[in-house]
């Protein structure tokens, strides 16, 4: 018997789409039931008041939840995020709701035992509600109360072998593809690489020392199945400088409609034979391609690694082998001053394990953000405020076109006095020696 | 509820004390075709809405099952989606980035059986558990934030609004027969915690009423100068309050028409409360953004209906209005065209025309120089 009468939401139980409320319902009964006999940590009507707070909500149209609260675990400065509600005597279950983030394995895969031992701890310390996962990645914990924190960190890491994930002005829990580990586009080991960062940088996880978030992600090719252009503060993208791999008897066949283009993507609708002139070489941003019989070409200097045509026709077409990221700097939201897509500074990068190479230039630049930065300044607003001329002088790398869609459209250009012949320093005598007043 | 300790102890915090050991190594949890074919992959299939075949160097084939997931999931749907994974997976399973499951297996016999599971498992209320699909030239799972079950800055629900408009798109996800992929987010405030600010199509809550200033308690929850740092229109600044009382108090004074209802005060105050359930608050649809490189540059969403209201529980004015955009760009768009893609050729006056949607004062550009690029400086234009 539910605890609270849901009217409006039981209205979203209907229809086909996976019901949250049915989950939260389902939630919610078997912790009543307890079947298994959990001596549950915190109130076992949690999920039945996370339910009645909501109802509340869909009733008048506005959130219960209080603003933050500082909790966390000892030493840590990110990881929990304190949240309490406004209506604790109608809703005592709910009255304290953390939620813990927990660090993502990269490219999210699990075995089942991991995830069970994962959802007992939660089931008994928590309220067994999660997100998988939060917009930044981490496996998300929706709801537990302070007694409990340290104990949950505490089995995360004696027990399960895991870290929590990063909140506040912190390093925020770097995310990746699934990279190598099943995409033929993967160009990096971003799986890899988004381990190796996570574990080098734990202390800017964990520690608040940014003026405000940064977010690292990695995507394996320019398609960009992890956002990490719109989404990151400093984003890798696979990339290859060589050729693209050409099978001809595959094209072939996809000419003669042996295999359906796009990995079968288009197969629900009829939009008749595929044509290679119409989907493939005239689709081409660069027009580099064409045929010569019934070879394809392509001119691959002149290739802007769209990745339009490998998506195309996958088994015709391969990246080059000669790979590694570009990276890209300050994407946001518009939260404050409208949204910023990723600005690239490296144009391109080897992407190997140690990472040193990388490892170096993001450290110029944390040192230079920590320095620079404003509070609750995001790096792209750095960058917007000093100029990515200064910010591709602190990463000391070397300039050229690939870094600005056109070149500057006006002429004011901040020469530098060494960069002048003479020197900016003039006598006024010597001047009017050569033009009265 | 007898408290049990795990074994830490708080007079000695340090005690044993493991920090700072980051996630569990990802090859641990790789199902053992991956971990064999890893960086060694050719090519890709998509046999059928929501299953994949990739090949591998080695001869090897994985098949995928894609299901879509509410994203806010409790254990014992988790324990469920386990078993599952045990009967058929070996153990093994993966959320996307975009809050969808995939069970895997090695064999393509083992598809048929997989595939009748999870579509017999449905919930008490009717809906499906684990829908297959999300794949391809059709919908996956439309990303979202928190909204009322957990964000105290949220305008308007999060799952709920998904849940709606994913119940009204359910054979967009089930099928693949629209231009190109459909990528739908929704975020419950300007901050955006999803990638709305690129998406083919976001929907946003936000507020439309300055804060209400809570004299009472500023002063003692606040830092003054951290809320008028926050306002970046500078629409806030410090000033003395005489109270009912006779008291006088520190607080701020808001010009309400320098308010963008951004909310970043609130966040560094939590006596600006923004909330309004009398009107005020409510959500716009964004269009046209998305984060590939393929054939065109990334490309930011654009505002293009300033407003539709809140309306528990299931939204029907933002259901009808981004049903009307995605049969447009169905109807419109070329074979592998995105839907920003297609507006701009069609042009974005006809494109407003074709959705049926009405273009309002809101939607012309009036915050910062970004602004300019908005408008139009050409006579190549449309009647």
């Amino acid at each position: 018997m539910a605890k609270h009468k849901t009217p409006l939401l039981d209205e979203l139980e209907k229809g086909p789409w996976p019901s949250f409320v049915s989950d939260i319902k389902r939630e919610a009964e078997s912790r009543a039931k307890n079947e298994k006999g959990v001596e549950y940590q915190i109130p076992v009507d949690v999920c039945d008041d996370l339910l009645g707070v909501l109802e509340l909500s869909y009733n008048d149209g506005e959130t219960h939840w209080k603003h933050g609260g500082i909790v966390g675990v000892f030493g840590y400065g990110g990881g929990v995020i304190g949240r309490y509600c406004d209506a604790p005597e109608q809703f005592p279950g709910v009255a304290h709701f953390h939620t813990v983030r927990v660090n993502q394995p990269s490219g999210l895969y699990y075995t089942t035992d991991f995830l069970n031992k994962l959802c007992d701890l939660w089931e008994f310390r928590g309220s067994g509600l999660t997100n998988m996962h939060g917009s930044t990645g981490d496996i998300v914990w929706l709801g537990t109360t302070t007694p409990q924190l340290e104990e949950i960190f505490y089995e995360l890491t004696h027990k399960l072998d895991t870290d929590l994930g990063g909140s506040g002005s912190n390093l925020r829990t770097p995310a990746c593809c699934l990279g190598k580990s099943r995409c033929e586009y993967a160009c990096i080991d971003a799986q890899d690489l988004c381990h190796d960062l996570t574990n080098e940088y734990q202390d800017f996880l964990h520690r608040p020392a940014f003026p405000y978030k940064f977010k690292f992600k990695m995507d394996g090719c320019p398609n960009g199945c992890v956002a990490s252009i719109a989404r990151s503060d400093l984003s890798f993208i696979g990339l290859w400088k060589d050729n693209i791999r050409i099978d001809q008897k595959a094209v072939k066949a996809y000419i003669g409609g042996e295999i359906p283009p796009n990995g079968g993507a288009h197969s629900g609708r009829d939009w008749g034979k595929f044509d290679i002139q119409k989907e493939i070489i005239d689709l081409c941003p660069t027009k580099c391609m064409w045929m010569e019989g019934d070879t394809l070409k392509i001119n691959d200097k002149e290739c802007n690694h769209c990745m339009h045509c490998i998506n195309a026709m996958p088994r015709a077409l391969r990246i080059g082998e000669d790979t590694g990221c570009a990276m890209l700097l300050g994407a946001k939201a518009p939260i404050l001053d409208g949204a910023q897509m990723g600005t690239l500074v490296v144009p391109f990068i080897k992407c190997e394990a140690p990472y040193t190479e990388i490892k170096d230039l993001i450290e110029k630049l944390f040192e230079f953000w920590m320095e620079e930065g404003k509070n609750r300044e995001r790096i792209g607003e750095t960058m917007k405020r000093v100029g990515l001329y200064k910010i591709l002088q602190v990463l000391e790398v070397e300039v050229d076109a690939r870094v600005v869609q056109e070149p500057r459209t006006n002429p004011y250009i901040f020469w530098k006095e060494e960069e002048v012949p003479g020197g900016w320093d003039r006598q006024i005598a010597d001047y009017r020696s050569r033009h009265k007043m | 509820m007898a408290f049990i300790s795990s074994g830490y102890d708080p007079k000695q915090p340090m005690k044993d004390r493991i920090t700072d050991i980051g996630p569990k190594h990802y090859q641990e949890f790789l199902p053992p075709v991956l971990k064999k074919n890893y960086g060694k992959w050719l090519y890709h299939e998509i046999l059928e809405p929501g299953i994949l075949m990739h090949k591998a160097e080695s001869g090897d084939e994985v098949y995928t099952i894609r299901v879509g997931s509410p994203r806010l999931m409790g254990v014992q749907t988790i324990r469920e989606m386990c078993e599952i994974a045990d009967k058929h997976c070996g153990g093994h399973l993966r959320w996307t980035t975009r809050n969808n499951v995939e069970f895997m297996v090695d064999s393509k016999d083992k598809v048929a059986p997989l595939k009748e599971d999870l579509l017999s498992r449905k919930h008490d209320g009717g809906s499906f558990k684990f829908p297959i699909g999300g794949t391809g030239a059709g919908m996956t799972n439309i990303i979202h934030t928190q909204g009322w079950v957990h964000c105290h800055t949220a305008a308007t629900d999060a799952s709920g609004t998904v849940k709606a408009v994913m119940d009204d798109l359910f054979e967009e996800f089930t099928h693949m027969r629209l231009p190109a992929q459909l990528r739908v987010s929704m975020a419950c405030c300007v901050n955006m915690c999803g990638a709305v600010h690129c998406s083919d199509i976001g929907f946003v809550g936000y507020h439309r009423k300055p804060p209400i200033i809570d004299h009472n308690v500023l002063d003692q929850i606040c830092e003054v100068p951290l809320a008028v740092a926050a306002c970046p229109t500078a629409a806030i600044r410090p000033t003395k309050v005489d109270m009912p009382d006779g008291t006088k108090v520190n607080s701020v004074a808001i010009k309400n028409e320098r308010c963008m209802f951004c909310g970043n005060c609130y966040t560094m105050c939590p006596a600006l409360p923004l909330s309004d359930g009398k009107g005020g608050d409510g959500l716009i649809i964004m269009v046209g953004g998305k984060v590939s490189n393929r054939i065109s540059n990334p490309k930011f969403s654009k505002v293009v209906v300033d407003f539709v209201p809140n309306e528990p529980p299931r939204w029907p004015t933002l259901v009808k209005k981004v049903r009307q955009i995605v049969d447009a760009y169905s109807k419109g768009a070329h074979k592998y065209e995105r839907l920003g893609e297609w507006a701009e050729r069609i042009g974005w006056e006809r494109f407003f025309e074709v959705c049926d949607l009405e273009f309002t004062w809101h939607l012309i550009d009036d915050f910062r120089d970004p602004a300019y690029e908005t408008w139009r400086q050409t006579t190549n234009f449309k009647f």
